[in-house]
Formats: structure tokens, C-alpha cells, sequence
């Protein structure tokens, strides 16, 4: 007993003030990707070349756009850049309601913001959320980085948000992978068992689009076309703090 | 053993197709049973198809003992007399191939569909169904006792925890559980059908995702595997960062489950530290890469990332804190009695049993099995640095456990040597281009076990085909040993103990 003190005492208290204070985040954290227009050049491809999930498009201008719910914030793009215009941000706020908010300009410093719950719904979720997590098809990354967020340094615990075994003792559904066709059924059964009003967060590239495995027959590239979705969290896979601060601004906590 | 059927390389070479031997069936399985039997172990057991009509098998045999690979190969007929009966750690690998090719392993014990797929050769089906019929994942013949006061208890696909989905069946008689059947395939994404053709922009991905808690020990592999094809040596330092951030993930994932090895015996203290502390070595690799889990750490022909000596001061100071507050909150567990009258004597695997099974890794390590790829295959800087091998003989949940801890003295040690005294060299070069009609094997020891990924290249040196062997395979079968004679409330801690990936599994 003596040594269990002695242990926790040494250990201290280890809950992050986030989001009072901001983060801290390595130094070589990959947030948001941002293109410095004044180095890219125009007619120059090579970024979304060697994207491997087609992250980057161009849709008005020659100048590229980054799909945050495709991309995988490796640095395949800022390696190939020969103007070296590409770099991640420190921006650790990514999540979004739209599917298409996702979708930023190049030159956006910051990324997009969720806007909270409807009114009703933030009256019934604000101050107690319970989340039945479905891993369809992820690749344990997500999960654990989802798991992370009950232990002492985030205490999801502390702004109501907890998650539950059954779901039927869930407000909602928190999902992770591309969704495969194996894991489809058990799905929707899940989805089906939440009673309504509930609702669904996509956590990381593959359950937004499919990630690496987008387009792969086995895979349903990601949970839109199945279930509505209220939260987009992107990244491979997203960093604790990113899914912490996406679910609190859902909450109107932040 | 007659070697003239077989070619043999070292771990992370390559050899040219044709020199693989092609030796009748019969044959064949003659050999491979007489290599299991004088210690050999089935590193890896596929097919591909050699032309449009037949189906070629190739095996890589390991050798712990001269740490050599062992290559052969067969032409596979539509019927085939199965090798599980006399070699149990072919198991899964025959289902595999009947699965995936349509083939029959004739006599099999156990012969199921493992992903839930329609074979990959049209017109073939090893269960005769048609190509139109939907294929419902865990819908299949598993294993059933009989008698009045026997019970079957089913759980998963989503079951409590947030956890990748399985199903499981234990035949009960009271809270006894007389056998565990486990059903995989719901994280079936199509990883190995998806690297044919390569290398492209998403290899490196679709590797670093096989599963994700062991982003590193898979892209080492992979990387080998390229650097084998490229006939590229990298250079010390990046040899030296790569075996960092695999220990890094050992640690990681050994902290984080001794963690949870604590919650599920009801233990909070060390639970609660352990959460936290797992988050440490993760951030540790963060510190190195910028990605916890080590994405886009590792790249064929290095790493991308360096560690100048400021980072490396800043690394040590929080790698030194992480390590104290881990040996506490660890020693906590083997002087708490109630934990360890948990642990002792739980989930027992027999080492003749893990050994005739083909377990790898810390769970046979557990059972007493000294097997390690760091220093039976050993290849970059662990041809140098030996880390010896952690064992415990007892094969319950404390071995599991103990063998973990052990561990992690060993790795720490590891590291904090290591990164005093990175070579001063380049850390990435360019690669030779790859060269076709080879194949190349690499094995890693990953924090659960032997990773082995085998690549074979066609006459324009892209893959024609590539198999991913997650230790996972070799060792699901194990729990269900475990269980056996155990109260299905001894599930949760077994299957802690285990650790096993679902999605390494399904690939």
C-alpha cells in the first residue's frame, strides 16, 4: 500500500488543462498542410502526383486545394515540392460538420470549424454524451488514439463525454475505418440499436473516405454514404487532441 | 533434410524466382514436414498463380537455429492432401490458400473460411459456392460440444471496449470453458490484393496501416524487403533510428498493456499510470516523426527524420522520466497478491503445445520457447547491438506479463545506449532501381512477434505478389488453447495477455 502512495505521489496530477490552455504538441506535429501560394508555381503537379489518396485537387484555380478528409499527413507532398511551398501547420483543429468544409484552400491558415449542435440536441448531449465507438475496418490507430482519451491525461470523463459498451446505452456512434463490406451489417445493426435522437462522428481518413484503402472492393470508402454524419475528425489517425477539440466544439465547449 | 530442394537465404536478401525449387506435391509436403520436425518454423505458406490454369505454393522456412530461410516451392493441384493433421502451425495458412484460391486441402480438421471472401480465381470455390452468393462474415459451422448441460456463449462482432471487431464462441459447461472458437475477417480491407503492382504513392501507406499499432515493425519490413529487391545497404545512422522507433513501439505497446492487464484484474493504480505512460513512448516517437504511431518515419532507403543532439538531449530527459515513473508503477503489479493470484497459473499454454501451434513472439517466449528475430535473424543494427532474449516458463498470464516487463528493461537499455551513440553518417540514400523476377524475405521482430513480408517481383520489377504475415497469425489459435479449462470471466485477461491484432489478421 505504502509503495501505491508512494507511486502516486511521485506520478502526480496528470490531466492536460486543455482546452484552457493550449496543447502542447511536438514540434515536428503534422496539422493542417498549408501551400504558400507565393512559391507554388502554377502549371507544377508534383504535389498531387505523389499523393497517394488523392488529397489534393484543383477545382477553380491551377493553384491546389487540400481535401483534409483524404489526406493522410504524411509528407509525400511537401517532399516532392520542388519550391519547397508545402508545410504542416502546428493547426491541431481540423474537424468539421461538412463533408465539404473539409475541402480548404491552399492558403487557409487555419483549419475548418465545427459549429455546435442544434439547439435541442445540444440540450440533451451538452453536458453527457455517451459514445459507442465502431471500429469498421480501422486499423487500430484510430481506436487507440480514441482509447487514449479515457486515460488520466485527457479524462474525456471530466466534460461528460464517456464511452459505453452497449448501444444501447449510447447517444451516439463514434466510428473509425473505411467501413468493409464484412463489417457493414454489424453496422447498421449497431446504428439501429442507438435510440433516437443519436448521432454519428467519423474519426480519421479512412472513415471520412476510405483513407488507404479508398476504392479497394471491400470497402464502402467511409461512413457518409451509410450513416449521417454530424462530426468529421480527419487525420491518420487523428491526434488525441484533435478528436478532444472536434467533440468539445460539437459540445459548444469551445 | 535434403537442401538440394531448397535455396537458402539470410534475412533480408532476395533470390531469383527460378532458382526457387519446384518440387513435386507429394514431395513437397514430405519435406516440409521433416523441416518442421527438426525445428524449422512455417514463416510464411501462399500461392499465386503461375499461369492462367495452375496455382504455384511457395514456403520460407526459418531456421532459428543457423538463422537461415529455407525456400521451396510446388505446383498446387485443385486437391490436396493437407498438411495441418501432421503440421498444426499450417493451419491457417491452408485456410488461407483454399480461400483465396479455391483449392482443397483434403483431411483438413478445420477447414473454414478465415476473411470471409470470394476466392480470387473466379470458377473456383474450395466450399463449391457461387460467385453470386453473398458471403456473411462469421456465418459458418464452428465448433459445438454436445450434452445437456452444456452452453455456448457468443460474443462480438461489436463487443464492449473500444476494440477492433471478432466473434468469439466459447463452449461452456457451468463457467468452465471447454473450447474457444474465434472468427475473424470483419477488418478484411484487401491490403495484400492492393500491393500487387506496386510499389505506387500508397504502398508505403497500405503498410504502415496493416495495423496500426505496429506502423514501424511492418514498415521495417517492408522497407527491407524494397532495400533486398534494391540491393541497397542504408546507412548506419538510419539503421540505428529505425531500431529506435521499433523499440519505441515495443515499449509503447508492452506499457500500455500491462496497463490494461492491470484494469482487467480490477488494479487501478497501475491501470491509470500506465494509460498515461503509454502515451509518453508514443509521444516519444511524435518527437522523432511528428506522428505518434511513426507515420512516414521510416521510408525504403531510411528515415526521414533525424535527431540532432539537442533533440536527442530533449529525448533522453523524457525518456529517463517516462522510464522511472514505468518502473514504479510495474513493480506494483508483482508485489500486489491479488494480481498476482490473478495472473498465476490463467490461460497456461503448454510449451509443447505453443511449439506444435508455431506461436511466435512474446507469447511463446512465454511459454519458455527462446525465439527472437533480433537475434536468431538479426539484420541492421541488431547484427551489431544484441538485445538478449526475455523468456519465462510458465505460459500463464503472469509469464505474459513478466516476459513483457523483462522486455522493457531490455529495450530501454537498448535505446538509451543507442541513441548516445548514433553513427554519424547520412540518414537516407537513393535507392538501385528493383530488380525483376526476384523474391526477398524479411522478418522483424515487431513488439508482438515475427513479421514476415515476402515480395515477388514480375519481369518489369513490380510486385506480382506480396504476403504479409502478422504475428497475430500465428498466434490466435493460441488463446483459444489458453482458454481451455478456463471460467469465461478469465476471458478478458487472457485475451489482454495475448494482445493479438485483428486487423494484422485480416490484413
Amino acid at each position: 500500500m505504502i509503495d501505491i502512495l508512494r507511486a502516486r505521489l511521485k506520478q502526480g496530477h496528470r490531466t492536460i488543462s486543455f482546452p484552457n490552455q493550449p496543447p502542447t504538441l511536438p514540434d515536428r506535429f503534422r496539422g493542417c498542410p498549408v501551400i504558400d501560394e507565393a512559391k507554388c508555381v502554377s502549371d507544377c503537379q508534383r504535389c498531387a502526383e505523389v499523393c497517394p489518396t488523392g488529397s489534393i485537387i484543383q477545382v477553380h484555380s491551377t493553384k491546389p486545394q487540400v481535401d483534409l478528409g483524404r489526406c493522410l499527413f504524411c509528407t509525400d507532398c511537401a517532399e516532392a515540392c520542388p519550391n519547397d511551398a508545402i508545410r504542416y501547420h502546428s493547426d491541431y483543429s481540423m474537424s468539421s460538420n461538412q463533408r465539404i468544409d473539409l475541402v480548404v484552400n491552399a492558403n487557409t491558415e487555419a483549419g475548418p470549424l465545427v459549429s455546435a449542435l442544434k439547439k435541442e440536441s445540444l440540450r440533451l448531449f451538452g453536458h453527457s454524451l455517451k459514445l459507442r465507438q465502431v471500429s469498421a475496418g480501422g486499423c487500430n490507430g484510430c481506436e487507440s488514439d480514441t482509447n487514449v482519451l479515457s486515460t488520466i491525461t485527457f479524462d474525456l470523463g471530466r466534460f461528460g463525454v464517456q464511452f459505453v459498451a452497449s448501444p444501447r446505452h449510447a447517444d451516439g456512434l463514434l466510428i473509425t475505418g473505411p467501413v468493409k463490406e464484412n463489417k457493414r451489417v454489424a453496422l447498421l445493426k449497431t446504428w439501429e440499436t442507438v435510440p433516437a435522437p443519436k448521432i454519428v462522428i467519423a474519426v480519421g481518413a479512412c472513415a471520412i473516405s476510405g483513407g488507404p484503402f479508398q476504392n479497394h472492393p471491400e470497402v464502402h470508402n467511409g461512413v457518409s454514404d451509410i450513416l449521417p454524419v454530424d462530426l468529421y475528425i480527419p487525420g491518420c489517425p487523428p491526434h488525441p487532441i484533435t478528436i478532444l477539440d472536434g467533440i468539445l466544439r460539437l459540445l459548444s465547449r469551445i | 533434410m535434403k537442401q538440394s530442394n531448397y535455396t537458402v537465404i539470410q534475412n533480408g536478401e532476395s533470390c531469383d524466382v527460378v532458382d526457387v525449387p519446384e518440387v513435386p506435391f507429394d514431395a513437397f509436403r514430405e519435406q516440409l514436414l521433416q523441416a518442421v520436425e527438426d525445428g524449422a518454423w512455417i514463416a510464411a505458406l501462399f500461392a499465386m498463380p503461375a499461369d492462367r490454369s495452375t496455382l504455384r505454393a511457395f514456403v520460407i522456412l526459418a531456421h532459428s537455429h543457423s538463422g537461415s530461410l529455407w525456400l521451396s516451392s510446388t505446383i498446387l493441384p485443385d486437391e490436396f492432401t493437407a498438411l495441418t493433421p501432421d503440421c498444426p502451425q499450417a493451419h491457417l495458412f491452408e485456410r488461407e490458400i483454399a480461400e483465396q484460391w479455391g483449392v482443397k486441402p483434403l483431411g483438413h480438421p478445420w477447414l473454414k473460411p478465415l476473411r470471409y471472401h470470394h476466392s480470387y480465381r473466379k470458377e473456383k470455390d474450395c466450399w463449391d459456392r457461387k460467385s453470386s452468393t453473398a458471403i456473411l462474415p462469421g456465418v459458418t459451422d464452428h465448433f459445438q460440444v454436445d450434452g445437456q448441460e452444456i452452453h455456448e456463449v457468443a460474443v462480438g462482432p461489436v463487443h464492449a471496449g473500444v476494440i477492433e471487431p471478432g466473434h468469439f464462441r466459447f463452449q461452456c459447461h457451468g463457467e468452465d470453458v471447454i473450447h474457444l472458437e474465434i472468427s475473424l475477417g470483419y477488418q478484411h480491407r484487401g491490403v495484400e490484393r492492393a500491393m500487387i503492382g506496386g510499389p505506387n504513392n500508397r504502398t508505403n501507406h497500405l503498410v504502415e496501416t496493416v495495423a496500426g499499432d505496429t506502423t514501424i515493425g511492418h514498415s521495417l519490413a517492408y522497407c527491407q524487403v524494397i532495400e533486398a529487391l534494391a540491393r541497397t545497404i542504408i546507412p548506419a545512422r538510419a539503421s540505428a533510428l529505425r531500431a529506435i522507433s521499433l523499440e519505441l513501439e515495443r515499449l509503447a505497446n508492452h506499457v500500455g498493456d500491462l496497463g490494461a492487464l492491470a484494469g482487467d484484474v480490477g488494479f487501478l493504480p497501475t491501470a491509470s499510470f500506465c494509460g498515461r505512460l503509454r502515451g509518453e513512448f508514443l509521444n516519444l516517437t511524435a518527437m522523432l516523426c511528428g506522428n505518434r504511431f511513426g507515420h512516414s518515419m521510416l521510408c525504403p532507403g531510411g528515415v526521414r527524420f533525424d535527431a540532432d543532439s539537442d533533440r536527442v538531449h530533449n529525448f533522453l530527459e523524457r525518456f529517463e522520466s517516462a522510464v522511472s515513473d514505468v518502473t514504479d508503477a510495474i513493480n506494483l503489479l508483482w508485489k500486489s497478491p491479488s494480481v498476482m493470484d490473478r495472473f498465476e497459473d490463467t490461460g497456461v499454454v503448454k510449451i509443447e503445445d505453443a511449439i506444435e501451434l508455431g506461436l511466435v513472439g512474446l507469447v511463446a517466449r512465454a511459454c519458455g520457447i527462446e525465439a527472437d528475430i533480433r537475434s536468431d535473424f538479426p539484420t541492421g543494427i541488431y547484427r551489431f547491438t544484441n538485445i538478449s532474449t526475455a523468456t519465462w516458463h510458465t505460459g500463464d498470464v503472469f509469464s505474459r506479463a513478466f516476459v513483457r516487463w523483462i522486455e522493457i528493461e531490455r529495450s530501454t537499455a537498448f535505446i538509451r545506449d543507442l541513441i548516445k551513440s548514433l553513427p554519424q553518417s547520412e540518414i537516407r540514400i537513393a535507392l538501385e532501381p528493383m530488380e525483376p523476377n526476384k523474391i526477398a524475405v524479411a522478418l522483424v521482430e515487431g513488439w508482438r512477434g515475427a513479421i514476415c513480408h515476402v515480395a515477388i517481383t514480375d519481369a518489369t520489377s513490380k510486385f506480382a505478389h506480396y504476403k504479409i504475415v502478422d504475428p497475430s497469425f500465428h498466434n490466435w489459435f493460441g488463446l483459444g488453447m489458453a482458454m481451455r479449462d478456463q471460467q469465461v470471466s478469465d476471458f478478458p485477461l487472457c485475451n489482454k495477455s495475448f494482445s493479438l491484432s485483428y486487423c494484422g489478421h485480416d490484413l
